[in-house]
């Protein structure tokens, strides 16, 4: 590196932050947001949280009934992985580079999977509030379409990286689309898409809260009731269940991926 | 077993009596094997698990294809301007960005102390495990809680935020930090450079692009998430507007043109962070 381009890169660094400081400001102006009172705010909260957030004995009767929601909630996000996940193998082979039939079945994957990804899964929660109801159904079909669009974007990155040389040998065989998509394609890139399901359990049961809150199922509803009543304590013990959960639900997916990749 | 390897090559695997054993990777393929089997079970369970209050399918199918037709054909404006919504759209955006920056800088120094090379290993023990603890937490959550404390408005949407923005990019810093080469963390410290010399002329440039991918890959997380907490926590911005139009005035068209809004943002950052990474990516291998 000379010393005529170390000084452009550091031109174009500068002009970087530049440009980043005043995007930000002008994304405080238009939010309203002030720093310093932000800033002033989060002891505040946080001396609130250690004052309120309390667990106390009576909270903890509540508890079998949150465990109840709790674990429809964890049903509720697998259940919409694993049906998005079969869904979206077909979806991938049909979009992926090296497994397309044709074009028109390519893009038309394609466009599914970018239209369910990029409207937000707060939109699809309440458009199908509309119809389906406050039941678990709501959350389940809202959480499914979310999943359906990331993991097929997953699935095709995923088919794409496998390697051509198994396909090309089967090919050279005279094996049909079937054999090499069942015998090359799949046991390939299974354990990658095995770890992006995986991920993608643990994201939903995140979401599946905000859903909650949103079609009132599940323990999003819960812990929306116990906010809305002014209950603390509940609240706090519900926040805790939700993180448990997903801590545990992140050791044991962290300890499959250990041995799978 | 060791008279049955007769020319021993120690990667063919065998079984107790001496052939070579045609079964690879047992143990992949049996944990892949029992996951999948596993979550099948817990699926068709789950079915029983829902409740069915109020659910009649065969009304609610077509009414569902009704609606997301009037939303996506016939999508208009009627409780608001055209400026209107481009300043929520604004209001939307600018807590993403917020939210992000602010996140970013925060997570940076985070990550410095919880990248085992940098740093002791107590303290980046202690900061991995704390920053589970806040991932763990629903943004909503966080936001909602905070609402409490700072009131409802910009700062508790983007305090919420932030704490799981940072929590999410001091994982995948420290991460990229780690793979910095040894060799070059050892030239500098070889010269007398201290710590901060080191971070800055070692491993700050050479994970530079990574940072940057991470970072805009976090924006684009983070505007679905501040139409989210427009919706759910009353943060203001498009996401306020979306749940307005679809559960008080009950207008399809408004919740068409909404969703097209948010859509196009999307699908414009998607493209954005796809042109960042293709750019980026093949150019940090070359130097």
């Amino acid at each position: 590196m000379n010393e005529k381009k170390m000084r452009k890169s550091r031109m174009q660094t500068v002009v970087f932050l530049l440009i980043i400081i005043i995007v930000t400001y002008l994304s405080a102006a238009i939010t309203e947001f002030n720093f310093l009172d932000g800033l002033a705010t989060i002891p505040k909260a946080l001396g609130w949280m250690a004052g309120n957030l309390l667990i106390t004995a009576e909270t903890l009767e509540r508890l079998p009934a949150i465990m109840e929601k709790l674990l429809e909630t964890i049903f509720m996000s697998i259940a919409a992985t694993t049906i998005a996940a079969i869904l979206s193998i077909f979806l991938g082979l049909m979009g992926s580079k090296t497994t397309k039939v044709n074009n028109i079945f390519s893009i038309f994957a394609r466009l599914i999977a970018s239209i369910s990804r990029n409207i937000p899964v707060v939109a699809w929660s309440l458009i199908l509030l509309i119809s389906f109801g406050q039941n678990s159904v709501t959350g389940f079909l809202a959480l499914f379409v979310g999943t359906l669009g990331f993991l097929t974007r997953a699935f095709i990155e995923s088919i794409d990286e496998a390697s051509q040389d198994a396909v090309e040998a089967l090919q050279a065989t005279g094996a049909t689309y079937f054999q090499i998509v069942n015998k090359a394609v799949i046991p390939q890139s299974l354990p990658q898409m095995l770890s992006w399901i995986l991920f993608m359990i643990e994201t939903n049961i995140r979401s599946a809260t905000l859903v909650g809150i949103l079609t009132g199922t599940g323990i999003g509803y819960t812990f929306d009731l116990y906010y809305k009543s002014l209950n603390y304590n509940a609240v706090a013990l519900v926040t805790i269940t939700i993180v448990i959960a997903v801590l545990i639900i992140d050791s044991i997916s962290n300890r499959i991926r250990r041995v799978i990749l | 077993m060791e008279a049955g390897r007769t020319n021993d090559l120690p990667y063919i695997k065998r079984t107790k009596d001496g052939r070579i054993n045609i079964k690879s990777g047992n143990k992949i393929d049996l944990v892949v094997k029992w996951t999948l089997i596993i979550l099948s079970i817990l699926t068709v369970m789950a079915f029983f698990f829902f409740n069915y209050i109020g659910l009649q399918w065969d009304r609610a199918i077509p009414e569902t294809a009704h609606n997301l037709r009037v939303m996506f054909l016939e999508p208009a404006l009627n409780h608001f301007s055209w400026g209107e919504a481009f300043y929520q759209v604004g209001i939307t955006v600018g807590l993403g960005v917020l939210a992000t920056v602010i996140g970013a800088v925060i997570a940076l120094f985070l990550a410095l102390m919880a990248a085992e090379n940098l740093s002791r290993p107590w303290i980046s023990k202690s900061i991995r495990a704390v920053v589970a603890v806040i991932r763990a937490v629903p943004t909503v959550l966080w936001v909602l809680i905070f609402a409490i404390a700072a009131g409802l408005g910009s700062e508790a949407a983007v305090l919420g935020m932030l704490f799981h923005s940072t929590a999410y990019l001091v994982k995948a810093f420290s991460e990229a930090f780690e793979e910095v080469d040894a060799g070059i963390l050892e030239a500098l410290r070889a010269t007398g450079a201290n710590w901060w010399h080191v971070v800055t002329h070692g491993v700050l440039p050479s994970t530079f692009t990574y940072i940057l991918s991470w970072v805009f890959l976090r924006f684009e997380i983070n505007f679905g998430v501040a139409v989210a907490m427009g919706a759910a926590a009353g943060a203001g911005g498009i996401g306020f507007e979306l749940f307005m139009a679809s559960g008080f005035y009950f207008d399809l068209r408004e919740v068409g043109f909404i969703t097209y809004a948010i859509l196009i943002i999307a699908v414009v950052l998607e493209i954005i962070s796809t042109q960042l990474k293709n750019r980026y990516f093949p150019a940090s291998t070359n130097n």
